[in-house]
């Protein structure tokens, strides 16, 4: 048995509630199908906090302008110019009106209240955070009219010609086991939580690897896609990863497991050995390089090893550092080579000059005459009880995707435009990030490109 | 108490909450729990619900974040704790309706017996007449006997706000002036955190209302109304000489009559969202309590309207005991939630002024 709709929006997240309430509103009968249970509904934006738009003044929830040319000059940068700059400047422009249409939608931005809030220029805030967003965006989708249906696994995708005809179910909905659409839309994000797609480029490591996300971003829409002769888009190998922490969960365990407290130590492999400089860079592009360094240790995992005298310079975090009154003891429960670990900080220690210690901005304490040096932030690590955090890699999200125009609709290989199926989300991300990142970006091109996915949609159902 | 250490890391660490309520600005400040630091916490919290509904680490999630339910676990704990004399704090919390009940009725039983020692026959039949109202027991008796209970009951809550107050320490950086005690007696007034972050609180399910506000707010009006009642004809009493029953449309009799409405509307709205409230919420090993104190509310202005009704028509000894339970109900409201409540919002005005300025200044 099968049924019929307008619109057929694959994916839960913010992308897909965006088409769907855009598609709605444009006239259409919109049936979302959510690959995950209930709670865990929304892909990778329930992790999420705000989003990027650009605003030519300062408003209640930012403290100033982000113009189009400025957002347009940091994506260059983040992606090395790895961007499509048509399809980018067209996401920038549409974004300003982002920041209100997504208010209409029952989203709420967080005000300033004072002190303890740190509001940005650049990036709006979710009041409640991105589960908070989802949660709105489902009530007024429901609200509309929007059928939702969950755990509703997509086994085929029946296409013909680059026209979309129907989506196969494991389970029925309502008796049908097969959904017929006038249009799609494919707003299931990419594949970081799929470790059998990611070995293919990563080999075994990618079984060491944590996924930050939920484990239903498996990628099985961008699959089919592709499969079918969906023109692709990025750099499959390619993923954004962030050192976490290696007692965090497999899957889910969100910002919270991450740890930033690189600079206030040292970072060493599971031989006791430094491998990059640990004072390179400020955050935010230190955070975003230590998951891939870390990758690339024998066994994927690393050890941040600071002293006592740190531990009041950040918050607790959710799993306590292990800890050592000497560094042989650390090392015992590190199950590293105590000798070396002693080595390693005694040959650190000695390196390090003099300076005045600052982790706000790039100061002048270094180290000399060891490889890899310490550019800044360089103290000797001599206090006990001595401290480690065991990080592994978390990734975030894949670049891979599926290659779209303006109007978001998906590309064939073949270089013609589909008919009837659109794209928007993480899906189709790396059309505008085809490297890098800058927070809040997902979240804008999720907005931006399900509004027009789900308007462009519902215009091709009535016609 | 462990489990809040461990929520508080996990909540510093992710923070999306801070802007839903004072609850999470006020955790930031904090690597560790005092008692008065969780105390102080638990009485801020509204259990509006909206941080669980929100948080993607709420159960079924592993890291099983449920910050209402902890909360409402050290709320309760609070109560206990900060009742005055302290020799009595643990009796509500362990069985907190039956105590409440079987006070009540005690209470009736006693002036009951007391007014059937004095005159059997005052106990039925209709009195009229120039004081009628006071034939069962002498109008200076029933004040003297009530002016000490509430004497008590005012001591009872200074003592317990005080310790309460005590134990939370002054604000960071702040002092509970003028403009701190009006930020806090709007907030309260307003119930500022009641509201899900503005979408209004989280009862059964991921839908927000407002309905739970609506049922507090008509419970605590009110409950101010009756006070006003309640003073309005003290003041008739004693300045104008003009003694109780009032006519219907005398200010004493309307103010408790709107009140009394609230009184009745207000706590069935709260226990019916009480009874269909999410269990994952709700601190279940305190049942008993939290719809003891509903009933508690409920049977003040039950009882308060039926001796409106009442003093037309049928026998004193009714009157009498409804009476009695109705005096005994506004107590035990009195004594309990309002006062920690109170302290907890003025701490956090204090607080959010002084970040304020802060903020200013930086």
């Amino acid at each position: 048995m099968s049924s019929k709709y307008d619109v057929l929006v694959i994916g839960g997240g913010n992308a897909a509630l965006c088409a769907a309430i855009a598609a709605r509103r444009g006239g259409a009968s919109v049936l979302v199908l959510e690959g995950a249970p209930t709670f865990y509904r929304g892909g990778n934006t329930r992790h999420t906090r705000n989003m990027r738009c650009a605003h030519d003044a300062a408003t209640e929830i930012l403290t100033g302008p982000y113009t189009e040319e400025e957002f347009w000059e940091d994506l260059l940068r983040v992606t090395g110019g790895q961007t499509d700059e048509v399809l980018a400047r067209h996401m920038i422009r549409e974004s300003k009106d982002i920041l209100n249409w997504i208010v209409e939608q029952g989203v709420r931005w967080q005000p300033s209240l004072g002190g303890t809030l740190s509001l940005g220029r650049t990036n709006s805030f979710f009041l409640g955070g991105g589960r908070a967003m989802l949660n709105a965006l489902y009530l007024t989708a429901e609200r509309l009219g929007v059928e939702v249906a969950y755990e509703a696994e997509v086994t085929d995708l029946v296409i013909e010609d680059g026209m979309f005809l129907a989506a196969c179910l494991k389970r029925p909905i309502n008796g049908a086991t097969e959904i017929r659409a006038t249009s799609l839309v494919a707003a299931a994000g990419g594949f970081e939580a799929n470790i059998e797609w990611l070995k293919q480029y990563w080999g075994e490591a990618a079984d060491n690897f944590l996924i930050r996300g939920t484990p239903y971003n498996r990628g099985s829409i961008l699959k089919m896609l592709l499969d079918k002769g969906v023109q692709e888009v990025g750099d499959p190998t390619q993923c954004h990863a962030v050192a976490i922490d290696a007692r965090a969960p497999k899957f889910d365990g969100g910002i919270i497991t991450r740890h930033d407290s690189v600079v206030f130590g040292i970072v060493v492999n599971k031989h006791a050995q430094r491998f990059y400089d640990e004072g390179e860079d400020i955050w935010p592009k230190r955070y975003a390089i230590w998951g891939r360094l870390v990758a690339a240790q024998p066994d994927q995992i690393a050890y941040i090893i600071f002293d006592s005298t740190v531990v009041t310079s950040f918050m607790p975090t959710l799993f306590p550092p292990i800890a050592g009154q000497t560094v042989a003891e650390l090392a015992g429960k590190l199950e590293l080579d105590p000798a070396a670990l002693e080595k390693t900080i005694t040959e650190f220690n000695a390196a390090v000059r003099p300076g005045t210690f600052d982790h706000t901005i790039l100061d002048d304490c270094v180290t000399e005459g060891i490889t890899p040096p310490k550019t800044h932030w360089a103290r000797k690590i001599e206090t006990p009880p001595y401290l480690a955090y065991p990080v592994r890699p978390g990734i975030t999200f894949t670049y891979l995707g599926t290659r779209v125009t303006k109007e978001a609709r998906m590309l064939m290989a073949d270089g013609k435009p589909s008919a009837n199926m659109f794209a928007a989300g993480e899906i189709m991300a790396g059309n505008v990030l085809g490297k890098g990142y800058a927070a809040g970006m997902g979240m804008t091109i999720g907005s931006v490109f399900g509004r027009i996915a789900g308007r462009e949609a519902a215009r091709h159902a009535r016609n | 108490m462990d489990e809040a250490d461990r929520l508080m890391t996990v909540c510093n660490s992710c923070r999306y909450c801070e802007g839903l309520c004072a609850v999470f600005p006020a955790m930031e400040m904090r690597r560790a729990f005092s008692d008065g630091d969780l105390n102080y916490l638990a009485n801020l919290c509204h259990a509006c619900g909206a941080c669980y509904v929100d948080c993607q680490f709420s159960p079924p999630h592993e890291f099983n974040v449920n910050v209402p339910k902890t909360l409402a676990i050290a709320r309760a704990e609070s109560y206990a704790a900060y009742a005055w004399p302290r020799a009595l704090s643990g009796t509500f919390a362990r069985n907190g309706l039956v105590i409440s009940v079987v006070a009540a009725l005690s209470m009736a039983a006693f002036i009951l017996g007391f007014a059937a020692l004095n005159d059997r026959s005052v106990l039925f039949g209709v009195h009229t007449g120039p004081g009628a109202f006071y034939r069962l027991m002498p109008h200076n008796a029933m004040a003297a006997l009530f002016s000490a209970a509430f004497l008590y009951a005012i001591l009872a809550l200074v003592m317990s706000v005080r310790a309460f107050w005590r134990d939370i320490g002054p604000p960071v950086g702040g002092r509970a002036d003028g403009g701190s005690i009006f930020q806090a007696i709007r907030d309260a007034g307003e119930l500022r955190y009641l509201h899900g972050g503005g979408v209004g609180c989280y009862n059964e399910d991921d839908k927000p209302t407002d309905r739970h506000k609506l049922y507090h707010h008509l419970t605590f009006y009110g409950f101010l109304l009756c006070f006003a009642a309640t003073s309005v004809a003290t003041l008739y009493h004693y300045l104008l000489g003009r003694e109780a029953p009032y006519p219907w449309w005398d200010l004493p009799v309307v103010l408790g009559t709107l009140g009394g409405i609230g009184l009745i509307v207000g706590p069935i709205g709260l226990f019916m969202a009480r009874m269909r409230r999410d269990p994952a919420l709700l601190d279940e090993t305190r049942h008993g309590m939290d719809v003891g104190f509903i009933a508690m509310l409920f049977l003040t202005g039950l009882t308060g309207m039926a001796l409106l009704l009442l003093r037309e028509t049928s026998g004193a000894a009714s009157r009498r005991g409804v009476c009695a339970v109705h005096h005994h109900a506004l107590r035990q409201v009195r004594a309990r939630h309002l006062p920690l409540r109170g302290a907890g919002a003025l701490r956090a005005g204090a607080a959010q002024r002084s970040s304020l300025l802060r903020g200013a200044r930086a």
